[in-house]
């Protein structure tokens, strides 16, 4: 089990210098996955006042490390090529600090990058997987499926309505936000509540608007010690606390399809950065699905198993709600480009270092982001602070 | 007959006694003889004791809808002619959870609901492979 006493002391021992996207975000067919992640690296470095050649530890997702590395011309000394979806670029902020703290590097850099949309060279599934015997020959393939049976599932234990009216309020707020913020897909485009409901089904019972976008992008974070944080271009964020793991891959090995990993990776955070619910003045939860939103809310403790209708009720997510969430209009508005955890640190940063302009949230001190991975897989957990 | 385009397990060898019982229309399951539960998907150490004191149990193959989903837009081309199709995870009385298709009824909300007993049946698609899926019971 982790030791509280242990990462307590590390608390704060890592800050984020750098963040940023590729150039651009959405529909991008003349853009190589890699090109993104190169992009990205290049626009967070200077996000943080920091060369390329100063970077000696690695993380990445999707590809290994030194395919990355080779292709930004570095030769880390620190790798690792954590994969666990969408979640494995918040858990790399617990490796980069873990790193840095026990001294295997000093300039971690964490890239992404994927041509959800545009890919011209997509990989099969390994067909050894249990995955491709089990529940691909049944068409249960792909997030929208596994999800939508999760969602199933909750509504039969709490309430078909009620989930629905939830489901919908997400939509909608996390539109709003995206209505907000310039590089999101859908900046242009408002969604009414009937717009949600009259949405096509994808799998129900999940309509076109449960869903998130399919779009391509890359993204980048830079993460270094506190002594050279003090130099970094904009100062540093710190990382007080984080929390990693997984209880199953497949859907149909989800023991409650109610209650993902967030369960423990949402305490042991906020724990470790000695704060509670309440501190928080932002929360970006990576919403693959309405309902992915809905069941964390309840899993990382903001309120009790089947209150998350409840708690997301009358727009309180959306802009002038008093629970911000998603502001930067999160995969379902934004963007989502397959595994999109790390977009939800990028706007914590940006939140809590007050770049958001007309997103921007007026206190600005602590932040959760928290990426889910898989089919409710694994999760990871951070809290940033702003000092 | 026109080419079967979705997609085909490849038996392993933890699994080829399972997907040869089930070409016998048979349903096979391991279970543990140590902690004496049943378990899905096949494999040698148990996944709740990690005990390797395992056998294989013969399946009743009767069980509940645990949950379902109806899939509109199929994510796959082989399953296009398909949707709306039933995805499902059912509850076996033997204990496991096992994904299937539940076939044989109009794939629209009000026609399932979770809980409802299911039993199973067995599609064959190849010479090799035979799919157990589920009907309501
Ligand atoms: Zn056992």
């Amino acid at each position: 089990m982790p030791v509280m006493s242990k990462l307590k002391a590390i608390s704060g021992s890592a800050e984020i210098v750098g963040v940023a996207e590729s150039d651009r975000l959405g529909k991008l067919p003349n853009r190589s996955a890699l090109q993104l992640h190169a992009e990205a690296a290049d626009n967070a470095l200077a996000d943080a006042g920091i060369p390329m050649s100063d970077v000696d530890g690695f993380l990445t997702a999707g590809y290994s490390t030194y395919d990355v590395a080779e292709y930004l011309g570095i030769e880390p000394r620190f790798t690792d090529s954590t994969i666990v979806g969408g979640s494995s670029f918040v858990i790399h902020i617990a490796h980069a600090m873990a790193a840095i703290q026990a001294g295997y590097c000093e300039v971690a850099l964490i890239t992404h990058g994927q041509s959800g949309r545009s890919d011209r060279a997509r990989a099969a599934m390994n067909r050894g997987l249990p995955a491709a015997q089990y529940e691909a020959p049944y068409g249960i393939l792909g997030p929208p499926v596994s999800y939508s049976m999760a969602a199933r599932r909750y509504m039969h234990e709490y309430g078909e309505d009620r989930t629905r009216q939830a489901l919908a309020e997400i939509a909608v707020s996390t539109r709003k936000w995206a209505n907000m913020n310039e590089m999101a897909y859908m900046h242009d485009e408002t969604m009414s509540f009937d717009d949600y409901h009259n949405s096509r089904w994808i799998s129900w019972p999940f309509h076109l608007f449960d869903c998130c976008l399919v779009t391509d992008a890359g993204a980048a974070i830079v993460v270094t010690t506190p002594e050279r944080a003090k130099n970094a271009r904009k100062g540093g964020v710190k990382v007080l606390g984080v929390g990693e793991g997984h209880d199953h891959s497949m859907i149909s090995q989800m023991q409650d399809l109610t209650l993902p990993f967030g369960r423990h990776t949402g305490p042991q955070a906020l724990e470790m950065a000695g704060i509670t619910h309440s501190d928080l003045d932002l929360t970006m939860i990576y919403d693959s699905f309405t309902y992915t939103v809905l069941v964390t809310l309840e899993s990382l403790g903001f309120c009790g198993p089947g209150e998350g209708p409840d708690f997301v009720a009358d727009q309180r997510t959306a802009p002038g709600g008093d629970f911000p969430l998603n502001t930067n209009g999160g995969g379902l508005s934004y963007t989502h480009p397959g595994m999109y955890g790390i977009f939800t640190v990028i706007e914590a940063v940006r939140q809590l270092r007050g770049e958001t302009g007309e997103r921007q949230i007026k206190n600005r001190n602590l932040a959760m982001a928290h990426g889910t991975g898989g089919n409710l897989s694994s999760t990871g957990t951070v809290i940033l602070s702003r000092d | 007959m026109t080419e079967y385009a979705k997609p085909i397990p490849v038996p392993q060898p933890e699994s080829e006694r399972y997907w040869e019982a089930a070409r016998r229309e048979e349903l096979w399951l391991r279970s543990c003889l140590d902690c004496k539960q049943a378990y899905f998907y096949p494999r040698d150490i148990c996944p709740n004791c990690h005990s390797r004191n395992t056998d294989w149990i013969r399946s009743s193959g009767k069980g509940t809808i645990y949950t379902f989903a109806i899939v509109h837009r199929a994510p796959h081309p082989g399953f296009g002619p398909d949707a709306p199709y039933i995805t499902a995870i059912v509850e076996l009385d033997d204990g496991p959870r096992i994904p299937t298709n539940i076939v044989g009824v109009d794939p629209k909300p009000e026609n399932l609901d979770i809980g409802m007993p299911v039993q199973v049946v067995f599609e064959k698609i190849t010479d090799e492979i035979t799919l157990p899926k589920f009907k309501l019971a």
